[in-house]
């Protein structure tokens, strides 16, 4: 009984201190170091939390936040809408009438992307899409802050044709199929009557 | 008439007293807990986050009341009142400096007492009213460790009543400095009616009554529902525990209670123990401090100084100490605090009849 008293008080006078210690000590600001540096673990003493908005600690050259694409660089492949573990990614191809371009490592690109849509609110952020692209087009960012008013606005759309141009598009495909389906018609008919 | 007039005012002054001091008292609360933690608590609103808590209040107000369709709809409506009016009303006979009291009740400190009891049943009616298991079983822990650790309080208080011989908290204070009519003795023998200062206090004339402070100090916290003792509310367990389901003015209500709670059971133990308002500094020869450091003013001064350092410790106190559990709660009520205090109470008998 009388022990218990005695180690109860003890135990809480050596928490008190400790507090009480704390209550005085902590008011440097912290500064900001990469975890390689080698004063990483002993500049925590003695310092106050890290003031997020204000202080942001550097972020690491690989680390895998939101996802951007570089749509010039698209050849609209879909490899990584298929790869992509929680189908986030959400593409629409157009096939071109032609050749529209190259991109910037010389890939040819055929196709437009009338949608490519990316679900953050999904994205898991494995970084699976990145290693697949052929062209290095979507890349992950050190974007890791992003707050919303609506769950619509997590889903980032890329794709820079308007409804118009992608109807355009397709009617022009349509057109040119329907043309050479003609040709095709044509040619055989040439060779029936050749026959 | 005019007598009527005073009362509002005074009435009126000590709410708004209430109400500043509960501000205060959870931007100070805020502080400190970040502070102890390594962090630097509110800092965006006004200079180091001054007005946040009045950021704060104006956000409770204009929120929605919301009554749960459950609810008992007349208890759960009152409570909030009835919580607060009761650690109000005990404000009234708190003496703050000579000849400053509200009311000069001879039976001060019997009425605060019983006043102070009411909020229980305030804290009971919101937990049944809310019509909420967590809400339910907060109010049942709370009116078994209130009811519980006012036994102990009860008794640390008695021994100093039998020390001083009155219950009008106004004598009390008196006797503890140069103003007292008998002649304060320092430990029970050394005579210190002209000296004054930290030596007439009442911890100092009989010093058993540092243990009474003590037993009074942690009773206290218990009976404001204040870490180590916050089993009513117990986030982790209980939500909220009684005020889960209150919302806008009537949550700020409770809130404003517990605050000013905090400071009354601290001004209680500052009035009987540690010399109310009365000077800690004593005279000494022709440095007459202690004659010089007594009056009105000086007397708020001090009694508001020596709180809110009891509220600071109470503060310091939550932020360091885990919660009890209920049955060790019990245990250090009824076998350790209830018998130390009879035994404070045996002592001040004593010591009455021996060396007063």
């Amino acid at each position: 009984m009388g022990n218990s008293i005695l180690s109860g008080l003890s135990t809480a006078f050596k928490g008190m201190s400790l507090t009480w210690k704390h209550f005085f000590s902590s008011h440097k600001q912290r500064t900001i170091l990469p975890a390689s540096n080698d004063n990483y673990f002993k500049h925590l003493e003695g310092t106050n939390t890290i003031q997020y908005p204000h202080q942001q600690l550097p972020i690491p050259e690989v680390g895998r936040y939101q996802l951007d694409v570089e749509m010039d660089d698209c050849i609209v492949c879909d490899l990584c809408a298929k790869i992509c573990p929680v189908a986030c990614i959400d593409i629409e191809s157009i096939k071109a009438t032609e050749a529209i371009g190259q991109t910037s490592d010389g890939t040819t690109k055929r196709l437009y992307a009338a949608k490519f849509d990316i679900d953050m609110a999904k994205c898991m952020y494995c970084g699976l899409c990145t290693i697949v692209c052929p062209t290095e087009c979507i890349t992950m960012t050190n974007q890791y802050d992003r707050s919303v008013v609506k769950l619509e606005e997590l889903t980032y759309q890329f794709s820079d044709m308007t409804p118009e141009m992608a109807a355009q598009k397709r009617r022009e495909f349509e057109q040119q199929q329907a043309e050479r389906q003609a040709a095709k018609l044509a040619a055989m008919q040439k060779k029936e009557e050749g026959q | 008439m005019s007598f009527y007039v005073t009362y509002f005012f005074i009435a009126i002054g000590l709410f708004g007293f209430s109400a500043l001091f509960a501000l205060f008292g959870v931007y100070a609360e805020r502080k400190v807990s970040a502070f102890i933690q390594d962090r630097l608590g509110p800092t965006e609103t006004g200079k180091f986050g001054s007005l946040q808590t009045i950021a704060d209040i104006l956000k409770m107000l204009q929120k929605e009341l919301i009554i749960p369709a459950a609810a008992d709809k007349l208890l759960f409506m009152m409570a909030p009142a009835i919580i607060f009016i009761a650690v109000y009303l005990g404000f009234a006979v708190l003496p703050w400096g000579p000849g400053l009291a509200p009311s000069r009740l001879n039976l001060g400190l019997y009425y605060l007492f019983a006043v102070l009891s009411i909020e229980t049943l305030g804290i009971l009616m919101a937990g049944w009213g809310s019509n909420n298991k967590y809400s339910i079983l907060g109010a049942m822990r709370s009116a078994a460790q209130i009811i519980s650790y006012e036994i102990p309080a009860g008794f640390a208080l008695i021994s100093v009543v039998m020390i001083a011989q009155s219950l009008n908290l106004q004598t009390i204070a008196m006797q503890q400095g140069i103003l007292s009519a008998e002649k304060p003795a320092f430990a029970g023998f050394w005579d210190v009616s002209q000296i004054g200062g930290i030596f007439a206090w009442n911890i100092f004339r009989a010093p058993h009554l540092i243990i009474a402070f003590i037993i009074y100090f942690i009773a206290s916290l218990a009976e404001s529902n204040r870490a180590p003792f916050d089993i009513p509310e117990a986030e982790s367990e209980l939500v909220a525990g009684f005020h889960t389901e209150y919302t806008g003015l009537r949550f700020a209500l409770v809130f404003l209670a517990e605050y000013s709670m905090m400071f009354l059971v601290s001004m209680i133990a500052v009035v009987l123990f540690l010399g109310a308002w009365n000077t800690p500094l004593p005279n000494m020869g022709v440095v007459q401090l202690a004659t010089w450091t007594t009056g009105a003013g000086w007397g708020i001064l001090w009694i508001v100084i020596k709180t809110l350092a009891l509220v600071g410790v109470q503060m310091w106190i939550r932020w360091t100490l885990p919660r009890f559990r209920v049955d060790q709660l019990m245990n250090f009520c009824w076998k350790v605090l209830t018998p130390a205090a009879f035994v404070c109470m045996l002592v001040s008998g004593i010591w009455r009849i021996c060396l007063m």
